[in-house]
């Protein structure tokens, strides 16, 4: 079949344009500013008590800050606000990691129906998949390159 | 080419019913439905088992609501959003009857009630059953994000109703009579934006509109009431725009079901949408009227986007359709 | 103690404003959250292997760290350690190096929704 696309009109697309409502620029920033930055405030909290209370650092200090942000995104979404929370921030709390945490736990909830085997543990990463096959296949990718990197220079 | 069918026999609305959804049981027209629900479970422990019930409970209650008997019925024509219609088809194998399953999207209603008529007005059955539902829950999760996942809808966007109405038509019997029906044609403008329905659907709505006026040679003031199945706000005054153009005006005798369920200024930006809404508005609210005196003449006009995931993902644009139905009052 | 405050403003400020970028590109361009999410990630891992997103780390703590960004930076760091090694130790490193991440989302995400059921909204 031959990708005949005749019937789209243009004039209506951009009659519609016009027509539709317009988000709220200013109110959508301001929120996703504020409750971003609020959120990677209480990862600095936790930052400075696992520093100064457990004296860890390095990757070992990040890897715990990201499990607590973690469970609290996971936790939140569980009793269902971290999805309010998203109504009202958007960017501001889709970007930070309670928000990656939101996505792995939300399926998982929701498909629960169909069973733990094809519903929460198939389903779990219908969102969540593509940053973990995207961040895994670009980990490898600059590993490489630096491994060639450090073996030329 | 013809698109319009008249039902010269009359096949009447003897009895209706409605089940409502928590949020819909609060909206403005919440007096007219017959079952409100304070959960929208019902009961079961799945979304999709509890619109399974709600469609259940209104052919029951449409049966009860005629003084009938389930062998009184020769066939339920039923349609819902979810795959494979599986809510009309659970709910079917319950009852003895035959069964259609129909599938419009949100038009899903309106065709069926042609389906419906054209049976009962060829004589071939006398107690036919149509209705539709949804569940905004069981649908949320098919079509976009699991529920828990903080999103932000956008401003364009419309909230799926949680509902089902259905609509007893007999060969006999006192009520509104089905008098004629223009089938739809789909229409695709090329809009890809999953959640401006409205825009998608408006054109659909017109094309049928046009069909029906040009046909029946009737004007828009022959009605007392044009409501369309889910446009929603912004679909509406597209529709107004758009058929103004072509000569006819609507604007007085307009109304919206997705405008008219939810209360004004609440978070659904457009208002409502999905199968369930013009089902519920059309019988509760409508129905009531009609029998009443209130309204002679209606012209439902549900609307449908024909889209699916698979469709949207491979970004396809949004086919639409639309079904009029011509009700007249019997009083 | 002047030094937490600052560093908590620094922290709000950036993390903040990693956060309205996001917000700019779903209002300017709608695409969804799990592209958002990919993009950032993929943001931190191109930012860290130019070398440029560990100065935000140090400049701003968990404002860089608990965006997605800051997931990408751990996972090229950890390649780029590992690369110093050996070439198997580089193609691990990055996985090592998130594998806290995943498997906090994956074990709670299980966790919770053995817990949990799916509520239903209301708005």
């Amino acid at each position: 079949m031959e990708d005949n696309k005749d019937f789209i009109n243009k004039n209506y697309i951009e009659y519609v344009k016009g027509v539709s409502p317009k988000t709220n620029q200013k109110r959508t920033l301001l929120h996703a500013f504020w409750v971003g930055g609020v959120i990677c405030s209480i990862g600095q909290t936790f930052r400075y008590l696992l520093q100064f209370g457990f004296n860890l650092s390095g990757d070992e200090l990040s890897g715990y800050v990201s499990m607590i942000m973690i469970f609290l995104g996971a936790f939140l979404t569980g009793l269902g606000i971290y999805d309010r929370i998203g109504k009202y921030a958007g960017g501001g709390s889709i970007v930070p990691i309670t928000g990656f945490a939101n996505s792995v736990v939300s399926p998982a909830i929701e498909f629960k129906t169909e069973g733990f085997i094809y519903g929460t543990a198939a389903k779990m990463f219908v969102i969540a998949g593509p940053i973990i096959v995207f961040g895994i296949v670009s980990s490898v990718i600059v590993g490489l390159l630096y491994f060639i990197g450090f073996r030329i220079f | 080419m013809k698109r319009t069918i008249y039902f010269k026999n009359h096949p009447k609305i003897i009895a209706t019913s409605t089940v409502a959804g928590p949020k819909e049981s609060n909206g403005s027209i919440n007096k007219y439905f017959e079952v409100k629900l304070n959960d929208d479970m019902f009961g079961e422990d799945t979304f999709e088992k509890a619109e399974t019930k709600m469609l259940y409970t209104v052919i029951k209650n449409s049966i009860k609501n005629a003084k009938y008997d389930e062998d009184n019925i020769d066939c339920i024509i039923a349609g819902d959003l979810l795959n494979q219609i599986i809510s009309s088809t659970f709910s079917a194998r319950k009852f003895k009857c035959g069964y259609l399953g129909v599938y419009n999207a949100c038009a899903t209603f309106s065709e069926s009630l042609i389906v419906g008529a054209s049976m009962v007005d060829g004589g071939y059955m006398n107690n036919v059953i149509c209705c539709s539902s949804s569940h905004f829950s069981s649908a949320e999760r098919q079509y976009r994000y699991p529920l828990e996942l903080g999103n932000t809808r956008p401003p364009q966007s419309q909230w799926t109703i949680t509902g089902a109405g259905a609509s007893l038509i007999s060969s006999n019997g006192v009520g509104p009579m089905i008098t004629a029906g223009t089938i739809g044609r789909v229409v695709d403008y090329g809009i890809t934006d999953a959640n401006n329905m409205g825009a998608a659907m408006a054109p659909a709505a017109c094309d049928t509109l046009f069909a029906h006026f040009k046909e029946t040679g009737l004007t828009p003031d022959y009605y007392d009431l044009i409501i369309t199945g889910d446009l929603g706000t912004l679909g509406s005054r597209i529709l107004k725009d758009l058929i103004w153009e072509k000569g006819y005006d609507i604007e007085k005798q307009h109304v919206d079901c997705g405008e008219l369920v939810y209360n004004i200024c609440e978070q659904e930006y457009q208002g409502g949408s999905g199968a369930g809404c013009s089902a519920l508005v059309f019988n509760s609210y409508v129905y009531n009227k009609l029998n009443k005196g209130l309204y002679k003449k209606v012209l439902l006009v549900a609307t449908g986007a024909l889209l699916s995931t698979v469709s949207t993902q491979q970004g396809e644009s949004i086919p639409a359709i639309a079904h009029a139905v011509v009700v007249e009052g019997n009083i | 103690m002047s030094e937490i405050v600052l560093m908590y403003v620094k922290v709000f400020l950036v993390g903040g404003a990693i956060c309205t970028i996001a917000q700019l590109l779903i209002n300017y361009t709608k695409i969804t959250a799990g592209k958002i999410l990919v993009y950032f990630l993929l943001a931190g891992v191109f930012l860290r292997s130019i070398g440029l997103y560990q100065y935000l780390v140090d400049f701003a703590g968990a404002g860089a760290t608990v965006p997605i960004c800051g997931f990408g930076n751990l996972l090229a760091e950890g390649a780029i350690k590992g690369a110093k090694k050996s070439l198997f130790e580089g193609i691990t490193g990055g996985i090592c190096a998130a594998g806290m991440g995943i498997a906090a989302a994956i074990v709670f995400g299980y966790l919770f929704s053995l817990i949990f059921k799916s509520k239903s909204k209301k708005n």
